[in-house]
């Protein structure tokens, strides 16, 4: 397996995901359209989800069930998890025997099949419910085509996974600055922290929008399961802070854990770096870790 | 003729109005506009007091609270909201 490097786990910890691109071979994404079933376009959106409940190939899977157990052997999603950059990405965040909580096959309708209905896009939300843990799930999100613009790719923002929100309570909110939208060639995977802000698009086009979203829990410790062999060994050490000189490294850990994101309010940006240090502390198995002094001038305490 | 309201809510920076808009969302009570979540990059005023003087009215500021004790770090909703109206004619 090809697992995450440290500057890759970094950017996880400060941006909430990672984006593989193309990294699904043509042939197991076919597969997995046959197994998903048959298209029709004409169906209205819950006598299609009604008819592939029915017809899919797809596997039912109990929450809590190993992953290891979860998809038979030979089909698509089987072969899915054997790809070294999946089951490297994996390994690194959730570690060597994730349990899966539930997978998804999520479409979005062409306004062909919405009757009256215009096409509307998702509201904002982050999944399941308040989340106060450090520890995370991941969702893998499994693009098996090509999406165009109009296709309504996934919609997300970067850097919004340590909020603690309540679900749909973020609907209010249209647009974000920073916010992306999935486009992407088929075999496309976004590897996402559980607590990424999310919805899906409108989709304009003349063709549905398939998109597997696969949900996995560590059952273990999460920290060092990465390939810390690049972790630089000054990487404890601090380094001059707000009178920086010229000089930027962007791949340094600490310039990937304090690098702002276009919608962080001026405050709330220096809660976001403290919060994303006590991540990498987690990922790092080492509490002595900081970034630019933000926890040790906290903790500086007598 | 009657009146609809327009509703424009910005999510700033910091609790000052002059400072960056980081989110934003649109409401037409009038039904000629329909906004959705994602239909934007940019936002349509660059600040809040741009918004003012295009002749939007302040209606509500989200309040600065305390930081409770054990949770000061702890993040979570858009902090600097605020919400403006519009009052605009309209025909049946």
């Amino acid at each position: 397996m090809t697992l995450l490097s440290s500057p890759d786990v970094a950017r996880f910890v400060a941006r909430g995901f990672l984006r593989l691109d193309a990294v699904v071979p043509d042939d197991i994404n076919r597969q997995f359209l046959k197994e998903m079933g048959p298209e029709t376009a004409e169906e209205m959106p819950l006598a299609h989800y009604g008819r592939l409940m029915k017809e899919s190939r797809l596997p039912l899977v109990a929450a809590g069930t190993p992953l290891s157990k979860a998809y038979p052997n030979t089909s698509a999603l089987s072969r899915f998890f054997e790809l070294e950059d999946i089951t490297g990405a994996v390994h690194s965040l959730v570690g060597a025997e994730p349990v899966v909580d539930h997978h998804f096959l999520h479409i979005t309708f062409p306004p062909a099949a919405l009757g009256e209905k215009s096409p509307v896009s998702q509201h904002w939300h982050q999944d399941s419910t308040i989340d106060p843990r450090r520890a995370f799930d991941i969702q893998l999100m499994y693009f098996p085509h090509t999406v165009t613009a109009e296709m309504g790719g996934t919609r997300y923002l970067p850097g919004s996974h340590l909020r603690r929100v309540s679900e749909a309570a973020i609907s209010r909110y249209q647009n974000i600055k920073g916010q992306q939208r999935v486009t992407c060639e088929a075999g496309t995977v976004l590897v996402m922290h559980s607590g990424i802000w999310h919805g899906g698009g409108a989709n304009i086009s003349d063709q549905h929008r398939y998109m597997f979203k696969i949900r996995l829990c560590p059952t273990g410790a999460q920290s060092s399961q990465w390939d810390l062999r690049d972790l630089p060994a000054d990487h404890l050490r601090q380094r001059p802070i707000f009178w920086v000189g010229d000089t930027r490294e962007p791949d340094h850990i600490h310039t990937i854990l304090t690098e702002p994101e276009p919608w962080f309010e001026f405050d709330t940006s220096r809660l976001e770096y403290i919060n994303r240090i006590k991540l990498w502390r987690y990922m790092l198995g080492d509490e002595s870790f900081d970034a630019d002094y933000w926890l040790t001038r906290l903790e500086n305490d007598y | 003729m009657m009146q609809r309201q327009q509703v424009l809510v910005l999510y700033l920076a910091s609790s000052a109005l002059d400072t960056p808009t980081v989110g934003w969302a649109f409401y037409d009570g009038t039904g000629v506009e329909r906004h959705m979540a994602g239909d934007q990059d940019e936002p349509p005023y660059k600040t809040g007091l741009e918004a003012l003087m295009d002749g939007w009215r302040l209606i509500q500021a989200s309040s600065l609270h305390s930081h409770e004790q054990g949770n000061e770090f702890v993040t979570d909703y858009l902090k600097y909201e605020f919400f403006f109206e519009k009052l605009v004619e309209t025909t049946p």
